[in-house]
């Protein structure tokens, strides 16, 4: 029986995993936490429909479960051909194709040192929000409720000052989502989004901004924050320009909330130089084009799913996975 | 013959009128420093502009202009910069925020 390998075990590994076994073939998926789901692990409800993430992650890890794809999990791949991967511990696994599907990193809001991400309290990042609405405890570090919470779009995507040059495409309409959930947990609290331009790129997502002006008073101030600083209570101030009116404005906040990007592995040079394969600029793999052959790399019998190749939404992430089991199928036969 | 005063004048328009305009010095900025083009209007040179927050000054609105080919009162309020930097720090386009109020005003000065 042919062998795939599926270098990655979130939604993106799990869906290629598991429409490939449907097919026949053999899979062995390398998961380099303990537990299978990768990222989406983290999130609490889903854009635009605040669908629990937890329903899609739990659906493909039992379907994984009940399958007989091979699991290895806590363990990652160092090297790879198109017929074998090198695991951490040395082990070499022999293969037919390789579909990488590791996936992304988030960025770092330490290095936007003027956030102060890291230095003040009640300065968070989209991620930290989505584990406190998982864990129930929403809230400021001394337990308080916010009654004015700010969102800052783009950060560590299209800024140059961080080699992040991309735009993380999804962090739009969860700054979006999320400041509708915190309207709906505080309804007392105004809530600002501070943004450059809104991409509203998916089915669904124009109408939740609409909503979020509409329905729940969310403030849109087009501008980048130049600089948090505390206040002499303990709350932060902000400063930007209000671009529309072409005036500074400053504002305090008892939350700012950081909407960090999606950047490349670490580890996709190391990955690339191994097997031969191509980057893009945004240090993303490249894909062999962006068509006909989004989900195949330079190399034959290399493929990849999910944002390993750039940032993309879950559905977009799940269609892949369906695409490069056809692509791979194709290749096998 | 002493003209009568009616208490009316005549404004000039306000639009942007580009086919009027004259995009060549414009272009001949943007040759020299071609990232200003990149701009994506996100105001963090403005906002941390120390001139800015008490003049009227906008450094943003300013170079915007120039580059639809709005030349007039250009150099004057590029004059107002106080070359601090602070806004060159700040850029998410790398852009030479200062260099480019040096530019406009080496090459808008006969304006």
């Amino acid at each position: 029986m042919e062998r795939v390998i599926v270098i990655g075990g979130g939604i993106a590994g799990m869906k290629t995993a598991l429409d490939l076994n449907r097919r026949g073939i053999g899979v062995t998926i390398i998961e380099k936490e303990n537990r299978l789901g990768g990222k989406v692990l983290g999130w609490h409800r889903l854009f635009p429909t605040f669908t629990p993430a937890n329903e899609v992650v739990d659906t493909l890890k039992a379907e994984v479960a009940s399958s007989e794809i091979d699991v290895r999990l806590g363990t990652c791949a160092t090297a790879l051909t198109e017929h074998s991967v090198t695991l951490s511990d040395g082990t070499v696994l022999d293969c037919d194709a390789v579909v990488l599907c590791s996936g992304f990193t988030l960025f770092d809001a330490r290095i936007k040192e003027e956030y102060g991400y890291g230095i003040y309290d009640n300065v968070i990042t989209s991620a930290d929000l989505e584990e406190m609405f998982n864990q129930g405890r929403v809230g400021l570090k001394n337990g308080g409720r916010p009654r004015r919470i700010a969102f800052l779009h783009c950060v560590g995507s299209r800024d140059e000052k961080v080699c992040q040059r991309h735009c993380s495409k999804v962090c739009c309409v969860t700054g979006v989502k999320q400041a509708i959930e915190m309207k709906k947990l505080f309804p007392e609290a105004d809530v600002f989004n501070f943004y450059m331009d809104i991409r509203m790129f998916g089915p669904g997502y124009e109408e939740l901004y609409r909503e979020a002006q509409q329905s729940y008073n969310i403030h849109f101030i087009r501008g980048r924050i130049s600089e948090a600083s505390p206040t002499i209570e303990g709350r932060l101030q902000i400063k930007a320009e209000d671009t529309l009116t072409g005036r500074p404005l400053k504002i305090s906040v008892d939350m700012l909330v950081l909407l960090i990007g999606m950047r490349s592995n670490d580890d996709n040079a190391s990955l690339a130089e191994s097997a031969g394969l191509q980057l893009a600029q945004s240090g993303f793999m490249a894909p062999r084009d962006l068509f006909l052959s989004n989900v195949r790399s330079n190399r034959d019998g290399i493929f990849y799913a999910g944002t390993v190749t750039a940032p993309k939404s879950i559905g977009e992430v799940l269609n892949e996975g369906a695409a490069v089991a056809d692509a791979v199928t194709e290749y096998l036969s | 013959m002493a003209a009568i005063e009616w208490g009316f004048s005549i404004n000039r328009p306000r639009v942007i009128d580009v086919d009027r305009n004259n995009l060549r010095k414009s272009d001949e900025i943007l040759l020299e420093m071609p990232e200003l083009q990149s701009c994506i209007g996100c105001g963090a040179c403005t906002a941390s502009c120390t001139a800015g927050n008490l003049t009227n000054f906008n450094f943003r609105k300013v170079h915007t202009l120039v580059r639809r080919g709005e030349y007039q009162g250009a150099y004057e309020e590029m004059n107002k910069c106080m070359l601090c930097g602070k806004c060159r720090l700040l850029c998410p386009r790398g852009i030479n925020t200062r260099g480019v109020v040096m530019l406009i005003k080496r090459k808008l000065g006969d304006f």
